[in-house]
């Protein structure tokens, strides 16, 4: 996708399609930073909520399907240059398949796992009541309203706000789903996220195969044999330009491919 | 019965793994003896997969042929996933693959347990043809039609189809006895005895005499000196252990061992050549630390129909119905 217009909006499109607004504008360099957060409206929920709050039927189902993802997608985990750690962390990946934030966060040990939460889009997963249990009760996601999205509820906001200084997030910067398996341009929020928050550790996750396994479009997996790769954490650098920014986070991305 | 065979053979080769274990730490405690540490390491490291792979054969023996299938049914399904892998396909063949892993492999080793040896013959090679042409058909990409067709086709019949000869052995009735006995499993211990063997003889043989290589460009350690050293040694071996493989007289057993080592390098040559042509080295480099399972079994899956085919000529019978 060209995207550059779309590449303006400050936040990640977590699933299949392109915003549907338009009206929307950036806010201009660090007017973002200084808006206070509690200004932002309109949560799905109200504040971060403590894990343990989820039933042992949640969390039994949210095992059970991680094990069963494992299993398919016969995922080995590789750590380069980077530890699995509790800290607060935005986990950024190239999108290639369904099955990419359930595999990510089965990958992460079970301590980490409670703390980390999949960005995905409300539209999709809030439809029907199987996929809303899914996502909001067994992989606890952040659901992001894609078809409503205003500079009062800037998905990053929403995001930073979900979080607070415990948590941590899965994004796909790349917006949607890549066709061919190439990893597309990243869309901007992950350099909001960086601006807004320059203590939270992002961590690039290359995914391998994954998209042999389930494709765009399919339903039925095909169990082939596919990679995780978790890459050292990189930070935004000070004045670093945001085109400079979302190119090298992308190259990271990509340097795990080998 | 005739179970001292069975526990002589378990012995030799209990004594067998002892002895090159104990040999092997000797050599990694005194790397002073002028010895290639890589290939210390290297032997230390396959000896490790020896003795994992008779404690899960034993396992599965001792639990009986339902056991036995299951496993080599796994490890074909495994075999077929990595060789698919590295295999590109295309979105179009996605639907074909997923009813090849989950219909037709499963299905195969089901026959295979009930001995249907009328309909698992032809089911994978014909039908399982027909399936793959006519589903990436209908799915309707075009491109590299046949191409991408008979990798498919090539996986199912090298991974699963050739395989499953190895567990077959155990349904064929020897000396009047029906299968699944003693006998059988001992068959198949043999055969799998002799591809590890010939696979380690050639390795041996062309580093201590290998001069002219088979195909340079496919493989850079397969000699046609380690071909016939091992091709020799294997059926020496197998003159040996006949007392261990019922059916077979003392020179039916070496000329078994002879064709095993012959068919094991024809899957290794053949396994290189699709590794190289994928620029990879192991068929498990995407699980990390491991040679990947078809890696073990590449030889094993050309010289199981073989050895099949043999057996069944030998005791004569056709496989009981």
């Amino acid at each position: 996708m060209p995207a550059s217009g779309l590449d303006n909006h400050p936040m990640l499109f977590p699933a299949d399609q392109s915003p549907a607004d338009s009206e929307y504008r950036p806010p201009a360099e660090g007017q973002g930073k200084v808006r206070p957060a509690r200004l932002t409206a309109a949560a799905t929920r109200p504040g971060p909520r403590p894990s343990s709050a989820r039933s042992t039927l949640c969390r039994a189902a949210g095992l059970s399907l991680a094990a069963l993802a494992r299993l398919l997608s016969g995922a080995s985990v590789r750590w380069i240059a980077s530890q699995p750690d509790a800290c607060q962390r935005v986990y950024f990946a190239n999108h290639t398949s369904h099955l990419d934030a359930l595999l990510i966060w089965s990958s992460l040990p079970q301590p980490v796992r409670e703390l980390t939460r999949p960005v995905a889009a409300k539209d999709y997963w809030s439809r029907g009541i199987v996929r809303r249990w899914l996502a909001e009760e067994v992989f606890d996601a952040l659901l992001i309203d894609r078809t409503d999205i205003k500079v009062h509820q800037s998905p990053v906001d929403l995001m930073l706000r979900e979080i607070g200084t415990t948590r941590s997030l899965i994004v796909f910067p790349e917006g949607s789903r890549s066709v061919t398996g190439e990893v597309g341009d990243f869309k901007s929020g992950l350099y909001y996220l960086a601006k807004k928050r320059p203590d939270i550790e992002l961590l690039p996750v290359h995914i391998d195969n994954l998209n042999r396994v389930l494709p765009r479009g399919e339903f039925l997996p095909v169990p082939l044999l596919s990679c995780i790769s978790f890459g050292p954490p990189l930070w935004l650098e000070s004045g670093e330009a945001k085109v400079d920014f979302l190119a090298r986070a992308r190259k990271a991305v990509l340097a795990l491919k080998e | 019965m005739n179970d001292t065979r069975t526990i002589a053979l378990i012995a030799g080769v209990l004594l067998l793994l002892t002895v090159a274990t104990a040999v092997g730490q000797f050599l990694k405690r005194h790397p002073d003896r002028g010895l290639d540490p890589a290939a210390v390491n290297t032997f230390n490291l396959r000896l490790r997969g020896w003795w994992i792979m008779c404690t899960v054969l034993a396992a599965a023996f001792w639990q009986g042929p339902t056991a036995t299938v299951l496993l080599f049914g796994l490890v074909s399904f495994w075999a077929l996933r990595e060789f698919i892998t590295l295999t590109p396909t295309r979105k179009g063949d996605h639907r074909a693959l997923f009813w090849v892993f989950f219909l037709f492999t499963p299905l195969h080793y089901v026959l295979v347990g009930y001995n249907r040896y009328d309909i698992f013959s032809v089911f994978l090679p014909v039908y399982g043809t027909l399936f793959v042409l006519a589903r990436v058909a209908i799915a309707g990409d075009y491109k590299r039609f046949l191409e991408r067709t008979a990798k498919i086709q090539a996986g199912l019949v090298v991974c699963v189809y050739c395989l499953s000869f190895a567990v077959a052995l155990l349904q064929i009735p020897i000396s009047g006895q029906p299968g699944g006995g003693s006998a059988n499993f001992r068959l198949l211990f043999f055969l799998i005895l002799l591809v590890q063997f010939a696979d380690c003889m050639q390795y041996v043989w062309s580093r201590m005499l290998g001069r002219r290589l088979v195909a340079p460009e496919v493989s850079s350690n397969r000699t046609w000196e380690g071909l016939l050293g091992s091709a020799t040694s294997t059926a020496l071996l197998a003159a040996v252990l006949w007392w261990a493989a019922p059916p077979f007289e003392p020179w039916q057993a070496a000329l078994a061992g002879f064709v095993v080592a012959v068919m094991g390098f024809a899957g290794g040559m053949t396994m290189s050549a699709i590794k190289r042509d994928r620029g990879v080295k192991d068929y498990g480099t995407l699980v990390v630390g491991h040679g990947g399972v078809l890696d073990r079994v590449d030889s094993m899956c050309f010289a199981a129909p073989v050895f099949y085919h043999l057996t069944l000529l030998v005791t004569g019978a056709g496989p009981a119905p």
